[in-house]
């Protein structure tokens, strides 16, 4: 570890300095703005320590973290993300009552706990990043004082999370015992690997299907989005899953874990079980948070077809570039589901307006944001000229190389299914405008701006996705 | 001008036609007729100005998506310049139908109108398979909020299932197209979507038969043929009249433009094995079709079933996929798009009046409404296929063609003829004779403005019928460059 080396970490020491900052600044001057300003600015400033300091890909500081383009890529999303979260949380919290100020602080922590994770190439750096998330997510999810639902979420998540990352720490433990190391790059391939081994793997398996809410570990996931004040759902159905994928993506890339039949296997019934299940469970939905949920698992799941191909197809990087394409699409368009319904949450009502109902009428009330919400739902559904069909696209290019037609077609079976319900939405807000559901508001223009922003995005790299290629593609260092 | 700055320019007026609602309610619908009038004059010049040596009218190409070979390729040949021209012609006929019928929210009405024109363009230039892909699942989307936003009593119904219909059979034309490419990536070592490089692809006989069959599906349930045809009674009833008039005139083209273009000259031995299954669907779709025409109460309803049995027919002639059969499926498009427009304009301004579509509350409509009468006359026997019309020409060569290679499927399909005259003729003596039913009390006829399009459309049906000749011509060096059987 040189000096040098602290520049390939400009954005953890941006991110961590400023936070420090954002603490000292909210102890002086406690107002929401203040620090809302300062988060934004702390996010900012790593986003541009990104730029700053494009990493050689494959950087290793001392076995502990990784800065290559995978993790460059995905902290560039959690950044952005985080923003758009501060941004969606400034309205919803200002409707509530309580203060807002310490909302910020535990975003930004959150964020770094993420990208510790994005970098992480040891178990332990995969640990600390993620108690740092989880625990921020904690009180993020409970944060409304008023409410039983927001309460009643952080503890179903506080209770499963934390058996599923025991269950993952022994499956560490399990493997470390077996083979002395917890760096990832020294695990070495499967094929040597001894009956404990492999238990260890299902274990550690299991824990992270938990955090991406793959089937069957996803029983947690409807209750929490739906519990979870609406920005913080988008959050949580983002940044926190986008780190756990980049984890098990570098970890199965520097393993080549499913190579090994029985992880490989485990995969694909996971896969299977999300995108069938996780769709057609959605369609009960009267619940946008919940169909949401459904609707992120099954996304999982899709995402999980470039995983299996990792070990199928002639250039594992391919599937690298699927998994981060899918991630921005998949980002992209949660963020800006999430967004909307944060925006008609933002209002003195105490509960969120997330039933599917008070979207009625929504085209001719709320013209822009019912756009925004419909570029996103067709986006989910993967019509074409949205970042989702582009996302698909790949995910179904990758499989067919792979030649795992069973993912293949439990995708197209799954996303037949999704149309249905992701459609009902749109629907709903065609409807004519009833009595007023809920309490009209006149949401602030910066929400407006980072919603429109958000789906702009969506259609820009959908109609145009060359330069988001190029990008990926180059910090992969395949271009 | 050519196809690329079209379909910009539909896409830009549609933009434009939604904003203008703001400055002047009336702005939008007129934004649409000049933009629609002025493309179908430009569609026109094209044709009049001739191909060039490789028999294209216009091309464009540009490269998009570098990274898997996918490039914006727009071929303006003798068949899609008819389709474009029919597109923009009917795309007239939709706005003058709904000029009186939309009563709310102009701007974002003919938005979607000229958005699906725009999408519908695209389909029938594109010579990129990504390419084409986009613009069949996007034209689908405005045309889905036409009907979920404007349609009739069960319009969110309708809209849905029409969505999913087209959606789910759409995916298993993208997977077919990306198997496809990667087929021939293996064995070229290129990664392309052009159609012209994909053709002639080596591959084993049962993945080309399942292949064929992903896009066959695809283009069926757009046709639509039975058993894929449910989304269409629905849709077509419940859609506002110009969505009728655009579905029923263009987007079902689209359905038979890839079985033409498409199917058979990327996969000709899977098409040749699957001859016998396509088109004895064909045949049955056409007496199905009309059977289920006649037992309507609903006018709508009526003349979307005939729809289904009209284009069993284009689907007889694909499959027979000889000179004569295939020359008659083309001409059978064009004249099934004005006859099924007109239908359904003249149904849709029936509902605007009488509030109902049930022919059972209607009846001597003659006596009250001559000039309706003439017209519901004119293409009644239109679609019936009497001689000198469009629709003669059309399935006569068709079955012409389809006798040479299935005598018997061939005679099931000539029933249907028998069967439409039955349906046609029910129509118009439940609706416009007997006795004068009290509903009709008062009821406006034709005005100019629908008259005028009325006698545009009924004028092209002649044309098609007494000298088809231009539209043969246009269609036949495309047809022999597919490969036709002679």
């Amino acid at each position: 570890m040189t000096v040098g080396d602290l520049w390939v970490l400009a954005p953890y020491v941006i991110v961590t300095a400023g936070k420090l900052v954002h603490l000292l600044a909210v102890s002086f001057w406690r107002t929401p703005g203040v620090s809302l300003w300062t988060a934004v600015a702390v996010l900012v400033a790593g986003v541009v320590g990104l730029a700053v300091e494009a990493p050689e890909p494959s950087e290793i500081l001392t076995g502990f973290m990784v800065v290559d383009g995978l993790t460059t890529f995905f902290n560039g999303l959690a950044l952005v993300a985080a923003l758009a979260t501060a941004v969606f949380a400034r309205t919803y919290l200002a409707g509530r009552s309580g203060e807002a100020e310490e909302f910020y602080i535990l975003l930004v922590v959150a964020t770094l706990g993420a990208m510790t994770m994005g970098a992480a190439n040891h178990f332990a750096a995969l640990l600390l990043g993620l108690e740092i998330l989880s625990v921020s997510l904690y009180v993020l999810i409970g944060y409304p004082e008023e409410g039983h639902p927001p309460l009643e979420a952080a503890l179903k998540y506080l209770v499963l999370s934390g058996v599923a990352s025991t269950t993952m720490l022994f499956g560490i433990a399990l493997v470390y015992m077996e083979l002395g190391t917890l760096r990832f790059d020294a695990i070495g391939d499967p094929a040597g690997w001894s009956a404990i081994t492999v238990l260890g793997h299902a274990m550690m398996i299991a824990g992270i299907a938990f955090k991406l809410s793959l089937a069957p570990f996803h029983m947690w996931t409807p209750d929490v989005y739906q519990g979870a004040p609406a920005p913080v759902t988008g959050y949580l159905a983002t940044v926190s899953k986008g780190a756990m994928v980049i984890v098990i993506t570098r970890y199965a890339v520097s393993t080549d874990l499913f190579s090994s039949d029985s992880a490989f296997n485990i995969l694909l019934v996971l896969a299977v079980l999300s995108m069938i299940g996780g769709n057609v469970l959605a369609l009960l939905q009267t619940n946008i948070k919940r169909l949401l949920a459904y609707s992120s698992i099954a996304h999982v799941g899709y995402l999980m077809i470039a995983l299996a191909a990792l070990a199928r197809i002639a250039s594992p990087d391919v599937a690298v570039e699927t998994v981060l394409m899918y991630l921005a699409a998949y980002f992209a368009m949660s963020l800006a589901a999430f967004g909307a319904v944060s925006i008609l949450s933002s209002s003195e009502a105490s509960r969120d307006a997330d039933h599917i109902d008070d979207l009625e009428g929504l085209f001719w009330r709320q013209p822009l944001a019912s756009v925004v919400l419909t570029v996103s739902m067709l986006a989910l559904a993967g019509i074409p000229l949205t970042m989702g069909f582009m996302a698909k696209f790949y995910v179904i290019t990758t499989g067919v190389e792979g030649a795992l037609w069973l993912l293949v077609w439990s995708l197209v079976i799954g996303s037949a299914i999704a149309i249905y319900y992701y459609l009902r939405v749109v629907i709903v807000m065609t409807r004519p405008a009833k009595e007023m559901v809920y309490p009209q508001n006149d949401a602030a223009s910066l929400e407006l701006t980072a919603l429109t922003a958000l789906g702009v995005t969506i259609m820009v790299f959908g109609i145009y996705p060359t330069p988001l290629i190029t990008l990926v593609r180059t910090l992969l260092g395949l271009a | 001008m050519n196809g690329w700055d079209l379909i910009l320019v539909l896409l830009a007026a549609g933009g434009v036609a939604w904003l203008a609602e703001r400055f002047n309610v009336n702005a939008p619908r007129w934004i649409s007729l000049v933009v629609l009038i002025v493309a179908t004059f430009l569609v026109a010049g094209m044709w009049l100005g001739g191909a060039d040596a490789s028999g294209l009218y216009d091309q464009v190409e540009m490269a998009w998506i570098p990274r898997f070979g996918i490039s914006v390729l727009l071929y303006m040949d003798g068949l899609s310049l008819m389709l474009v021209g029919l597109t923009v012609l009917l795309g007239v006929v939709a706005v003058v139908a709904s000029w009186s019928e939309i009563k709310e929210r102009h701007g974002f009405f003919q938005a979607n109108l000229l958005w699906t024109l725009a999408g519908v363009v695209g389909v029938f230039t594109a010579m990129d398979l990504f390419l084409f892909f986009v613009f069949w699942e996007v034209m689908l989307v405005p045309m889905y909020f036409l009907i979920a936003i404007w349609g009739h009593e069960n319009r969110g119904y309708a809209a849905m299932k029409f969505f999913l219909f087209t959606q789910v059979s759409g995916l298993l034309l993208l997977l077919a197209i990306l198997t496809l490419v990667y087929v021939h990536y293996m064995g070229s070592g290129v990664i392309t979507f052009s159609y012209r490089d994909l053709l002639g692809t080596q591959m084993d006989g049962t993945l080309a038969f399942y292949l064929m069959l992903g896009f066959f599906v695809a283009f069926v349930v757009k046709l639509p043929g039975v058993p894929l045809h449910t989304w269409l009674p629905d849709a077509h009833t419940q859609a506002p009249t110009a969505g009728s008039v655009i579905l029923a005139g263009i987007l079902l083209k689209t359905g038979a433009y890839g079985l033409i273009r498409f199917v058979v000259p990327l996969f000709p031995e899977a098409a040749l094995e699957f001859r016998w299954p396509a088109m004895l669907l064909g045949a049955i779709s056409v007496v199905y079709g009309g059977y289920m025409a006649y037992s309507q109460s609903d006018f709508k309803r009526l003349v979307a079933y005939s729809s289904i049995s009209h284009m069993g027919f284009v689907l007889l002639g694909v499959f027979a996929w000889n000179m004569l059969a295939l020359q008659g499926a083309v001409v059978q498009m064009i004249a099934h798009g004005f006859s099924s427009a007109a239908l359904f304009m003249l149904a849709g301004a029936l509902q605007q009046r009488l509030h109902t579509r049930e022919m059972g509350e209607m009846g001597g409509l003659w006596q009250r409404a001559p000039r309706m009468g003439v017209v519901a006359l004119f293409f009644v026997v239109a679609s019936l296929g009497m001689p000198g019309l469009g629709t003669f020409v059309g399935e006569f060569l068709v079955l012409l063609g389809a006798f040479q290679v299935d005598i018997v499927l061939t005679a099931v399909a000539a029933i249907g003829i028998i069967v439409a005259a039955v349906y046609s003729l029910s129509l118009m003596q439940r609706s416009f004779q007997g006795g004068v039913s009290p509903n009709t009390e008062g009821i406006s006829d034709f005005g100019a403005r629908e008259l005028s399009v009325m006698v545009l459309m009924a004028l092209a049906l002649v044309a098609l019928g007494v000298y088809p000749a231009p539209v043969l011509e246009l269609s036949e060096p495309v047809v022999t460059g597919l490969g036709v059987n002679p």
